[in-house]
């Protein structure tokens, strides 16, 4: 791990607490830090802004299924800070009862069409977002294809 | 007293201006473009889904699918993620020939973008120039790889093949001639002066801007921000080889033409220099769990013939974990999300496409600008539909 993905995962937990922080996974020298759903919003604010960090790049967002688990849903974030080199992934897990996760979009607008494309592969709804259509399927689209039970033939 | 209606229009899915199935509603007041909403997803072949059916090899073909202008920088990007998740290091002589058919596809690509930008401005003569040395780069490839264009040259671990003798001679050929080409192309635009009214201050997006709206790749740098996944991350020897990277001021049309032109040169150079510097040796990792025979011994010798069954019919299987990698690519920043559950097939592959990201960009640059800027923004963009919808 790195100095700064070190610090943004300390900062973290030393701001919101053990218990938003639920995990921290290195895998082939990249982090991954799994975080309570409700606090990602302020949680993209704080990595964006703190100067030792400033991940200021949303390289990506996309959603990930996997039924059968007790959060059905991960909604993944991989950050990039341009000034630090440094490469970070967020990821909140979701119950399938409640697919909902504050937008990030505010934070990082390019937020807007990933979080619309999630919404219409997975499902899963920005709270906040400012204009959350499907936007690959049709508007008439009853179905969220990228789930695991959307049969593929 | 004077009133203003605005009227709606509707551009695409099928015009030529949007350089594939993209449609635009644009409101408009007079000939100024008051708001302008893209509608993607004409393209959607889910290819991300259906990688999730196939083995991690099989994926290859439809990652060509994607920037089908640049088939090889979404197979390098795609089989770097791999590599990455099994913890592969690829033999040298593969670096480098990744690195010269990425830079090579780089030059076809920015010809392309540069020859359809160009015609919707209404310099239709540079297309005919362009073409021409795009022809050069697919005959490289089609020696190289056999294809054309769905090139699936890049293999996890490796490459298909090693560069055939003749390859060689044509490379060199192409490498001399294309310094001047370039210059010809500069000779019908830098300086002329219908294109400079119609690109200079047109389409404006500043560094900040970009950078939150995910902006990558020559559009990003165009604006002023000096990141370059080559330069700030690099893969496959591309610290090994010397380059310029190319950053505007304005963040305009004009600007991103001067990048692109920019970076054709320093691609050419990098070509030479993977070229000259080509490291000998095999061109696939030593590793049969995840390499295939050589072609020519499955004809003779059973133990490869079954080895090659079975990696074709189960494919491999990866460690349980994730990675993101990304590449430099033609558009911008390519990246691949792979996760493994550990099986043979990727439990999850989320492409991040340039095009998609940049695209997101155009109402931004384009409202409060005339209709006709429209054309020359959505050009300057270089979007390809087959990578925004996947």
């Amino acid at each position: 791990m790195g100095p700064t993905e070190k610090k943004a995962t300390e900062l973290l937990k030393e701001r919101f607490g053990e218990a938003a922080v639920m995990e921290v996974k290195e895998f082939r020298d990249e982090v991954t830090v799994v975080v309570r759903g409700g606090f990602i919003a302020e949680m993209a604010r704080i990595l964006r802004d703190e100067p030792e960090l400033e991940y200021n790049f949303l390289s990506d967002l996309c959603g990930v299924d996997w039924p059968g688990r007790p959060e059905r849903f991960e909604v993944v974030y991989n950050l990039y800070s341009m000034r630090h080199k440094s490469r970070l992934r967020l990821k909140v897990r979701l119950p399938e009862s409640d697919p909902t996760v504050p937008t990030v979009s505010d934070v990082w607008p390019t937020a807007n069409w990933h979080e619309r494309e999630t919404y219409d592969l997975f499902g899963i709804r920005f709270v906040g977002h400012p204009d959350l259509r499907r936007i690959l399927n049709p508007d008439d689209f009853e179905v969220f294809p990228y789930r695991k039970d959307f049969p593929i033939r | 007293m004077a009133t203003s209606e605005r009227m709606i229009l509707n551009i695409g899915p099928q015009h030529p201006s949007t350089h594939g199935v993209l449609r635009l509603v644009v409101e408009l007041e007079g000939e100024t473009v008051v708001k302008v909403t893209p509608h993607i997803g004409y393209l959607h072949r889910a290819i991300e889904k259906l990688c999730e059916t196939k083995t991690y090899h099989q994926c290859i073909p439809l990652t060509d699918r994607l920037d089908y202008l640049a088939p090889l920088s979404n197979n390098l990007g795609y089989v770097l993620a791999v590599e990455k998740l099994l913890g592969l290091e690829v033999p040298r002589r593969a670096q480098y020939l990744r690195v010269l058919m990425a830079e090579l596809t780089r030059i076809s690509s920015h010809l392309i973008w540069l020859g359809t930008h160009a015609m919707d401005v209404g310099a239709i003569s540079v297309f005919l120039y362009t073409f021409r040395e795009r022809e050069t780069t697919y005959d490289l490839f089609e020696l190289a790889h056999g294809a054309r264009m769905n090139v699936s040259y890049m293999r996890v671990g490796g490459l298909a093949r090693d560069i055939p003798p003749e390859f060689t001679a044509r490379l060199k050929a192409f490498m001399a001639e294309f310094t001047a080409r370039m210059d010809e192309y500069e000779t019908l635009l830098t300086k002329n002066r219908i294109w400079l009214n119609r690109t200079r201050g047109v389409g404006c997006l500043s560094g900040a801007d970009a950078v939150a709206l995910g902006v990558s790749g020559p559009n990003l740098r165009a604006s002023g921000v000096d990141w370059d996944i080559r330069r700030a991350a690099p893969y496959s020897a591309y610290d090994e080889f010397d380059f310029r990277v190319a950053v505007g001021q304005n963040g305009d049309v004009y600007d991103r033409y001067l990048v692109r032109l920019t970076e054709m040169r320093e691609s050419l150079k990098i070509v030479r220099q993977a070229f000259e510097g080509l490291p000998d040796g095999p061109v696939m990792v030593d590793d049969p769990k995840v390499a295939f025979p050589p072609k020519e011994r499955l004809s003779e010798d059973m133990e490869s013939l079954i080895h090659h069954f079975k990696l074709v019919s189960e494919g491999f299987s990866p460690p349980e974990g994730e990675v993101y990698s990304s590449i430099e690519a033609p558009k911008g920043e390519l990246g691949f999300y792979v996760v493994s559950d550990g099986g043979p097939n990727p439990y999850r592959i989320k492409v991040r496409p340039p095009s998609f990201v940049n695209l997101q960009a155009l109402p931004k640059m384009a409202e409060g600008r005339l209709i006709a800027d429209l054309v020359a923004i959505v050009g300057s963009i270089d979007i390809v539909l087959g990578e925004v919808d996947r």
